[in-house]
């Protein structure tokens, strides 16, 4: 068990200090960088070391790299409760952070489902014993997240719920969702959804020519683009806050365009399989790339990417699903969709501005500023006064990811064996270390 | 062209195989053709090797054709029904595996209700694995039985016109039909209402018709499909009835084929749903019956390859 005391003082020079929030790209430098005092960030700038470093302070030389906002995180199934087998708060903690995510909301489809105030205090409790990455919990959007009734929403809300989704199924009925649209706008709450008509949705990989020659049922496109287009007019109806998850075609990135162009409260996020990888990557029925959504064409790809460049996307999240073996070691039609995330959300991320797609503050701000301004969350900003949740990393050393040796308890990424660019090398929670690279 | 042309550890789907290699174990089975007819039917060249069909999903003709295949050539032959087998007690695919794994077979011969589950299957063996159908993925042995009767009635396949026709989008049969096909140089059609046509098909190198009439018009060859019951409660189509109106082969339909177009099915045959009893039984054109004795001679060239590979693939066991 690892001491757990927040040292007083701590001086982080030599950083590219990165604040996506404000802007803020400083050059490194010995007189600059930031400091913390107990759990908060206490001085940021580029003279703040100019008359010598504060006395007692422990003095971390960042070599130049980059210093940064912790990762937010707002799309992870925990797994716990119920099946600790595949994931628990403990070990995607430790995939957490070993990623520089320091904060996390985590989908209500745990067993039980995560509909009333005990459980989502239960994690939140769970998660600050084990004192890794911070646990957020949505709620369930309707009752055990059958889709029938709305949740209580305000009681869920009172108790630390930051938003409502019934996770990794849809809202699919209409006159549901409007409901839950209308009474989450009560209390000013956001409804997220997983957006896939499920009577559509009843194949396994994307439709088209290579489902045909695999011989697998397809998911076509319209499953994603017809329930969009539908909660677009139930928002348009209603005037509630509405966040569509993982998006992944080139239509949908379309209607959220239009949706944000008539000033409707709509966003969305997307995840790094959805701009790194296309449908070939089931091929040979690889199990651990059937995702849900599945995972498209390279034109859709190509979108989400345009859709991230644009600002249209407003976050990306990991949609970290951790499946154990049994669960992925099956014919492809009845294995589990999902795949892990938290380890290469950032890496993934970077490849974006490796390849020139974005730059790095506009990346950072994707899996920071932008998903916790999206949840209420005060994280992924450096402001003084703030919780002292930082990652220093390296963009450009290289490593490969190697899945058999994920810190998460399950080993189903699609990105197994890829070869990625950017290292965390240090994680900081509440101005304590909880991850330090270990070359 | 040599048996010695066909390389391959496994037989999992035509798609990928080169033209000589099919040629390869087409000619091999038509030498097994002569031999199936005399009276005495074995050459133990596999005396003392060891073959297993595992089949989860029920079947009778596939695996008696297989089973005869087997016996034939003089391998030992074990069947496997997924039905009061430890498969039904929940063993998983891959603990199966391992299971007849030990067991050191030559040859397994496996069907499974799952696309890609016999590939699944095959990475976890040291043994020859046929696919004898997974899913709606492929069923390479029917599409080289279906080839090897065109070639024994029309000498070739290169240049021919052949008509696939009904639930292409639930059918094994069909996409290795329409691989083995293209490969050998055939122009392939596929004829069925648009709930039956699985998307981006026309990738596959074949034309598409919703019409029957028109897509019949000058074919070589017909190939009806097997229309499964169950596909009417998936609305894919609104009645039997409806379907034999429209895709259904009668007397009618087929005049607008070559006059001596070839009628074929891969079996069982719903008569009055997807062709006409007149039709199936045509004394010249029908050659049903002919496929179903061109299998055991395919299913033996096929068994025979996978056996001698093996050998040498576990460096002359």
């Amino acid at each position: 068990m690892a001491v757990r005391s927040t040292p007083s003082r701590v001086a982080y020079r030599n950083a590219r200090v990165i604040d996506p929030a404000s802007g803020l790209d400083a050059a490194p430098s010995s007189a600059g960088g930031l400091l913390t005092e107990g759990e908060r960030v206490a001085a940021i700038g580029p003279e703040i070391f100019a008359s010598g470093l504060p006395e007692g302070a422990q003095v971390i030389d960042c070599g130049g790299h980059v210093l940064a906002p912790g990762l937010v995180d707002i799309r992870v199934q925990l797994r716990e409760p119920g099946e600790a087998h595949k994931e628990s708060l403990k070990s995607a903690g430790r995939a957490a952070v070993a990623g520089g995510i320091t904060s996390m909301v985590g989908l209500p489809n745990t067993n039980p489902v995560i509909d009333d105030e005990a459980a989502i205090e239960f994690v939140a409790r769970r998660a600050r014993q084990i004192g890794l990455a911070k646990c957020y919990a949505y709620g369930a959007a309707t009752k055990r997240a059958e889709g029938k009734e709305i949740s209580e929403m305000g009681l869920l809300a009172r108790a630390g719920a930051l938003a409502f989704t019934d996770g990794t199924k849809a809202v699919a009925n209409a006159q549901v969702m409007r409901r839950a649209l209308q009474y989450a706008a009560t209390f000013g709450l956001m409804i997220v959804q997983h957006p896939e008509e499920p009577s559509l949705a009843s194949g396994v990989m994307n439709a088209g020519e290579l489902a045909t020659r695999l011989g697998l049922a397809g998911i076509p496109r319209q499953a994603e683009i017809i329930l969009l287009e539908r909660d677009i007019r139930l928002v348009e109806m209603t005037g509630g806050r509405y966040h569509a998850a993982h998006i992944s075609t080139s239509e949908s990135v379309e209607i959220i365009r239009r949706a944000k162009d008539r000033g409707l409260p709509v966003t969305c996020d997307t995840a790094p399989p959805y701009f790194a990888l296309n449908e070939l990557a089931v091929n040979d029925y690889r199990t651990f790339a059937k995702l849900s959504p599945p995972l498209r064409s390279e034109d859709d790809r190509e979108a989400i990417v345009a859709g991230l460049r644009d600002g249209v996307i407003d976050a990306i999240a990991s949609d970290h699903a951790p499946q154990d073996t049994d669960s992925k070691r099956l014919p492809f039609a009845v294995a589990e969709f999902g795949g892990i995330g938290l380890e290469t959300l950032l890496a993934v991320t970077l490849e974006l501005v490796h390849k020139g797609e974005l730059d790095l503050v506009s990346a950072l701000r994707l899996v920071g500023w932008g998903p916790a301004s999206l949840m209420g969350l005060e994280a992924g900003r450096l402001k003084v006064g703030a919780p002292a949740d930082l990652v220093v990393f390296d963009a450009e050393r290289p490593w490969r990811y190697d899945a058999k040796k994920s810190l998460s308890k399950s080993k189903n990424s699609p990105f197994d064996g890829r070869l990625l660019q950017g290292t965390v090398l240090r994680t900081v929670i509440d101005g304590r270390t909880v991850f330090h690279y270990d070359a | 062209m040599s048996i010695d042309d066909y390389t391959h550890r496994h037989l999992l789907g035509i798609e990928g195989l080169y033209p000589h290699e099919i040629t390869a174990l087409l000619d091999r089975a038509e030498g097994y053709v002569a031999q199936n007819r005399r009276l005495d039917k074995k050459t133990p060249i596999l005396a003392g090797r060891t073959m297993v069909n595992l089949f989860f999903e029920n079947s009778t003709r596939t695996r008696t054709s297989f089973e005869l295949a087997g016996k034939r050539l003089g391998i030992d032959v074990i069947n496997m029904q997924s039905a009061g087998s430890s498969i039904a007690k929940g063993e998983t695919l891959i603990d199966t595996a391992v299971t007849l794994n030990a067991m050191h077979l030559d040859v397994l011969v496996v069907r499974h209700q799952d696309s890609g589950a016999v590939k699944l299957l095959s990475d976890k063996v040291n043994c020859g694995v046929i696919n004898a159908g997974d899913g709606q993925h492929e069923h390479p042995t029917q599409a080289l039985l279906d080839a090897l009767t065109i070639r024994r009635r029309r000498g070739h396949l290169d240049g021919l016109k052949v008509a696939i026709c009904g639930d292409v989008l639930h059918s094994r049969v069909a996409r290795s039909n329409i691989h083995l096909l293209t490969t050998m140089g055939a122009q392939v059609r596929v004829i069925g209402p648009r709930t039956l046509i699985p998307g981006g098909i026309d990738s596959l190198g074949v034309e598409v018709f919703h019409d029957m009439r028109d897509g019949l018009r000058g074919v070589d060859i017909i190939m009806m499909l097997r229309l499964q019951m169950e596909r009417m409660d998936a609305n894919y189509i609104p009645s039997i009835r409806e379907f034999f109106h429209f895709f259904g082969l009668d007397q009618e339909k087929l005049a607008l084929a070559k006059p001596d177009a070839l009628i074929m099915h891969p079996g069982p045959m719903n008569r009055g749903v997807e062709i006409d009893s007149d039709v199936a039984d045509h004394v010249e054109r029908s050659v049903i019956r002919e496929q179903v004795e061109m299998g055991v001679a395919v299913r033996m060239a096929v068994v025979e390859v996978l056996a001698r590979n093996n050998v040498d693939a576990q460096g002359g066991k």
